[in-house]
């Protein structure tokens, strides 16, 4: 990890990214000041709950939304403020797959029409030897070629999952952005996607950016992890030190509520109490310290900034005790 | 999210679509005299047994019988013919109201749906002209523009266009949310084609929907403007311009307004009822209630 931080440039970078929605005095700060960085090849999670901000981040670095602050540089240069225009190679290196399988393929056009549109995008495989990459792409993702004539509806919710990754694929990218790809899926089958995702971007040397609520998912897939609450990030580094030595105490939490499959497993459940705030009015200080079992009178006062050795860094005031989990 | 897309778009087969369809007796009955009407439109002149213009002094105001099905007017002319032939006109003009004003309104609620900026200013114009009663409006843009059978259905269609504009804008706004558009997006794919293929392609069924109930309108209000004498000029038979012309002969020979009047009502009704059943079709919250 170490030597990607050194050697490595990012492939994609944030800094001060930041996205605010509404305007006066309803205004929701989805997401405030996250710096992250992903490495080629590298799996980035980011977990936190719902209204977290983590696929507003998803879609701040595909600029399917724009940034009200910060900058986003993909292969060393800023994608922030450019034209659609101006975008069109990146559109061809950073792709998406989304989480509702059924509203995420049009379902007035066939499995040909809805891949092959990414390839016409950008002018790829024209003419005779479209058909056959399509087929090709069909069959990476466990699909077979025959699939092209159907249309969405005649697929389950994992196969239109599997067309989904094909149609991301198609452009051959470096970076997915994947935005909780198995969450609306059956358990049975979240486990094949899974597989799948895993399986293809070794196989692609993809960097993906994995967004899920679903801390076991994020920590089973990812190299390196970000946790975030209320549009900030709480606690990044690499997957296992994370896990096995979380630094925050909604970090803590976090693991905390996460079922495990050992029944013998002795973990003191950290209690989170009491709601998430609304995002229109968020806590001073510490966006996290109404909730916090450790908050002080100085949580209310500062914005704790990220700190920490090396690649793990914390936003919080105190250094908790490690604490040994499981 | 689901139910949202559903509403905008049904996912099954055109065969399985129409037996659906016409299940409901009602509505196979509507779409047979629609038929029925259309083709006789087409073909009047292999049908009708006399000129619609041939008067024959002798034989004015005669009620229905082997010869005049329907009798014969003031001068003596054959009402079933002029019926036929006056279809022609009156579904002619509906088709044209239809194809005027949904094509425009379409695109111009696809471009107010889409665009937040075009929205404010597209849907103000809207409100106005929707504001206005439609026959006023109708007899106020003919009045302006001088009665012709073009005058009535641009009148008409300036009527109606802000209805499709309305529903289209409605539909645009739920589709352009929806992940295959920002699929779409991601993948560069042109504004041109995101608009015109993946929204106008989830936006068709209330589109058509829409398109039926207008038809009925636009014949309902073109006998009503002819009717008023801010329609079609009187020489030209439809069924608003027999209707007036014969109304003051009611009291002594009633066919001449009567099948006319049939016509008017058999047509909007169908109509109305096919436009119900597409509407009852391309709607699941409904269709699972059938």
């Amino acid at each position: 990890m170490d030597d990607k931080e050194n050697f490595a440039r990012p492939l994609l970078e944030t800094r001060g990214l930041s996205r605010a929605f509404g305007a006066g005095n309803r205004v929701v700060r989805a997401v405030q000041d996250v710096d992250l960085a992903v490495y080629p090849g590298e799996v980035l999670g980011l977990v936190g709950e719902s209204g977290s901000g983590k696929s507003t981040i998803g879609r701040l670095v595909l600029r399917l939304i724009e940034p009200s602050a910060g900058d986003i540089v993909f292969e060393g240069e800023s994608i922030a403020g450019i034209s659609e225009r101006k975008l069109k190679p990146f559109r061809r290196k950073a792709q998406m797959v989304f989480q509702d399988p059924f509203a995420s393929l049009n379902p007035r056009l066939d499995v040909e029409a809805i891949i092959g549109e990414a390839l016409d995008a950008h002018g790829l495989y024209r003419g005779a030897r479209r058909r056959a990459r399509i087929g090709d792409l069909l069959e990476m993702v466990g699909l077979p070629a025959s699939a092209m004539g159907r249309y969405p509806h005649e697929f389950s919710g994992g196969q239109r999952q599997r067309i989904g990754i094909a149609r991301a694929l198609a452009v051959e990218p470096k970076l997915i952005v994947a935005d909780e790809p198995v969450s609306a899926l059956d358990v049975s089958v979240q486990a094949q996607v899974l597989n799948l995702m895993q399986e293809l971007r070794h196989r692609l040397g993809l960097a993906m950016i994995l967004i899920s609520h679903d801390l076991d998912v994020v920590e089973l897939m990812s190299d390196r992890i970000a946790v975030l609450y209320l549009g900030r990030i709480m606690e990044q580094g690499p997957a296992a030190d994370i896990v096995a030595a979380p630094r925050h105490p909604y970090t803590r939490a976090l693991i905390a509520a996460s079922p495990k499959a050992d029944p013998d497993a002795t973990r003191v459940p950290v209690a989170l109490t009491g709601e998430l705030p609304s995002p229109l009015s968020p806590p001073s200080g510490c966006v996290f310290r109404t909730r916090c079992p450790h908050a002080q009178a100085v949580c209310a006062d500062q914005v704790p900034v990220l700190r920490g050795e090396g690649a793990h860094r914390f936003a919080c005031h105190f250094d908790l005790a490690p604490q040994s989990l499981g | 999210m689901a139910a949202s897309l559903s509403s905008v778009m049904p996912a099954t087969g055109a065969a399985l679509f129409f037996r659906r369809l016409f299940r409901r007796k009602l509505v196979l009955a509507a779409a047979i005299i629609l038929l029925i009407a259309i083709v006789a439109a087409l073909f009047a002149a292999l049908i009708t047994p006399f000129d619609p213009g041939a008067m024959r002094v002798a034989r004015r105001l005669r009620a229905p019988d082997g010869v005049n099905w329907f009798g014969t007017d003031e001068l003596g002319r054959d009402v079933f013919s002029r019926i036929i032939w006056g279809g022609r006109a009156s579904l002619g003009i509906g088709a044209a109201v239809v194809i005027f004003s949904v094509s425009i309104g379409g695109l111009l609620g696809l471009l107010a749906g889409y665009f937040r900026r075009l929205d404010a200013v597209i849907m103000r114009i809207v409100d106005a002209l929707m504001a206005l009663p439609d026959i006023l409006l109708a007899i106020f843009l003919v009045a302006v523009l001088g009665a012709s059978a073009f005058n009535v259905i641009l009148a008409l269609a300036i009527v109606y266009t802000p209805r499709v504009i309305r529903v289209v804008r409605a539909s645009t706004l739920v589709v352009r949310e929806l992940p295959f558009v920002e699929a779409a997006r991601a993948l560069g794919v042109s504004l041109h084609r995101i608009l015109f293929v993946h929204v106008l392609l989830n936006v068709a069924s209330p589109i058509l929907v829409q398109a039926t109930f207008i038809f009925a309108y636009a014949v309902l209000a073109e006998a009503g403007l002819s009717f008023l004498g801010a329609g079609v000029p009187p020489d030209i038979p439809t069924w608003g311009t027999m209707i007036a012309s014969g109304q003051q002969y009611a009291d002594r020979a009633f066919w001449v307004v009567l099948f006319p009047g049939l016509a008017i009502v058999l047509v909007a009704l169908s109509l109305q009822i096919l436009g119900d059943g597409l509407r009852d079709m391309l709607d699941p919250k409904l269709r699972k209630a059938l």
